[in-house]
């Protein structure tokens, strides 16, 4: 049972929002890193996907910006208990980067400029469940948040949103990625509150 | 050793994960050293490049960044992956 | 360097503390040194950290790690927090919290960033900001230990107003020599005009290298890295300085 120190609040407002279990909601935006923060200059900027059978689709800066573009308002919430309600983006559904993708896959491996992975079930990145974001708030996504652009899939916690993403590779089974392999949950749905392994 | 450039300041160092490994290491590890699995170099676990806080630390060489430790603190578990190191040696008196 | 057992029992090491506030006292205009008082507390060695755990009513909690200000004294404890623009912990620290009122420390944690009075060498401190905390706990330690191990301190702060400790520092204290280095605004008059620590600096007012001295450099990540890259072109061995960043904001 921990000591409650008076008085004591931390950097939250007293919110209306639903909370999934254990989280607090916040207003700032925390920055939590594993690593530096990748540089990607434009020019050589490249996003892959990349099917069990080898077949790869690849798009540039350029290819990407001038994808049909969205604006989702989402809800992130982060396993080390922040969220942050209402956060505006803008970018490309993986809906439309997986149109012309022929796999048979079910898992994916998601990895950035910088060596991060994280894995996905592809189920959970189409049906309009996920995004690659370069905007954030009307701006440029800033390199700390992830920019030029990362991987938006707000209904897992958001350690699954891969910043500086860099290719998505769909494969057959289900491959623990950098946090997953050191403990965290395979899956991550903070409504069932699965932050590690065993959750 | 070079004279590092102003802009890569965004890391502390392996004393922030003292506490942690105490809970599972009974003698400090921060003072023992270790050898990047990638590059080869070696110094005490102290020195690494250590991102992030809590649950997930990742300390990284501080010659090639590659990731040498990962350390999760889940609910009722430590998590420590050591795949990046080739080994530890911990002084004893 | 000696080796890394640290005295203590494991449960002590392992275990949240509850620690109590008796009194806190303003160093500068920014920072305050906090006075704890923790049950059972094992003792620390200097240069040690504490983890400290703040946990709210609805049970958010957060940590943060704070070096230990004073030199081992039984059950007293004392931290020196600096005040970070928008922090989340410090503000409470500094301001709201009230004698009484109560956090947890862990601890103490760390074996490497430690100064043993055993140790012959003469020692070198180069303070970076509120690096100067593990520092002072080692200066202190000295003094509670009556050693005369000659320890020369460089302190690098913005402007005289961000000194911590001056009032104790400027005292006579023979084998400490201090000298600060003033990177914004310096005394008027004459000396050193204002501008970041040189290598230079480190040759006037530290050790040289063939004294093999044993070197703590401690401040925000930027400033580490440079310090001990100037202390290993001067020719100290980089097994012989010893570091602690802080993080960007050094806070």
């Amino acid at each position: 049972m921990p000591i409650i120190s008076r008085g004591f609040r931390g950097r939250r407002p007293a919110g209306d929002h639903e909370l999934p279990p254990g989280q607090y909601e916040t207003f700032d935006f925390p920055v939590l890193s594993a690593g530096p923060t990748p540089h990607v200059p434009l020019d050589e900027w490249e996003f892959t996907i990349s099917t069990e059978s080898g077949a790869e689709h690849r798009w540039t800066w350029a290819d990407l910006k001038a994808l049909p573009a969205e604006t989702p308002t989402v809800d992130l919430h982060c396993v080390t208990k922040w969220s942050k309600f209402e956060t505006e983006w803008q970018g490309v559904s993986l809906d439309v980067l997986f149109e012309d993708v022929e796999s048979a896959a079910d898992f994916t491996l998601v990895h950035s400029y910088g060596g991060y992975t994280t894995n996905i079930p592809l189920e959970d990145l189409t049906d309009g469940k996920a995004w690659i974001a370069y905007g954030y708030d009307g701006e440029p996504l800033p390199p700390e948040h992830g920019g030029p652009a990362r991987l938006l899939v707000p209904h897992l916690y958001f350690w699954k949103s891969a910043k500086w993403v860099r290719g998505i590779r769909l494969q057959a089974d289900d491959e623990p990625g950098f946090w997953e392999s050191a403990g965290y949950h395979d899956y991550g749905d903070p409504w069932r509150e699965q932050r590690y392994q065993g959750d | 050793m070079a004279i590092p450039d102003d802009q890569r300041d965004d890391f502390t160092d392996g004393n922030a994960i003292a506490g942690p490994l105490a809970e599972i290491f009974a003698v400090d590890v921060t003072a023992a050293g270790s050898r990047c699995a990638h590059c080869g170099r070696t110094g005490p676990v102290a020195e690494l490049r250590v991102y992030g806080r809590a649950p997930g630390f990742v300390a990284r060489c501080p010659g090639c960044d590659h990731v040498v430790l990962r350390l999760v603190r889940s609910r009722d578990a430590v998590w420590l992956d050591m795949r990046g190191t080739v080994s530890l040696s911990i002084p004893v008196d | 360097m000696a080796g890394a057992a640290v005295p203590g029992r494991l449960g002590g090491r392992l275990r949240w503390h509850a620690a109590e506030l008796l009194e806190r006292r303003a160093e500068s205009a920014t920072a305050a040194t906090l006075v704890f008082a923790v049950p059972g507390w094992p003792g620390h060695l200097a240069g040690q950290h504490v983890d400290v755990r703040l946990t709210a009513e609805d049970g958010y909690s957060t940590q943060r790690s704070y070096s230990i200000a004073s030199a081992s004294g039984g059950e007293r404890v004392e931290l020196t927090v600096q005040l970070v623009a928008d922090g989340e912990v410090s503000p409470y620290l500094t301001d709201d919290m009230m004698p009484g009122d109560r956090v947890e420390f862990r601890g103490p944690v760390g074996g490497w960033f430690v100064w043993r009075p055993e140790r012959p060498e003469p020692v070198l401190l180069v303070a970076g900001g509120s690096g100067i905390v593990p520092l002072m706990s080692m200066i202190r330690t000295r003094r509670e230990a009556g050693s005369r191990v000659p320890f020369r301190l460089v302190y690098s702060v913005r402007s005289p107003d961000d000194r911590l400790y001056a009032r104790e520092l400027g005292r006579e204290s023979p084998g400490l020599d201090v000298t600060h280095v003033y990177t914004r605004r310096a005394p008027d008059g004459r000396g050193r005009p204002p501008g970041r620590l040189t290598p230079d600096d480190l040759v006037r007012h530290g050790w040289p290298a063939d004294f093999e001295p044993d070197c703590f450099v401690c401040g925000p990540t930027g400033f580490v890295e440079k310090a001990a890259a100037y202390l290993v072109l001067l020719g100290h061995a980089s097994g012989k300085v010893r570091t602690e960043r802080f993080g960007p904001s050094g806070g």
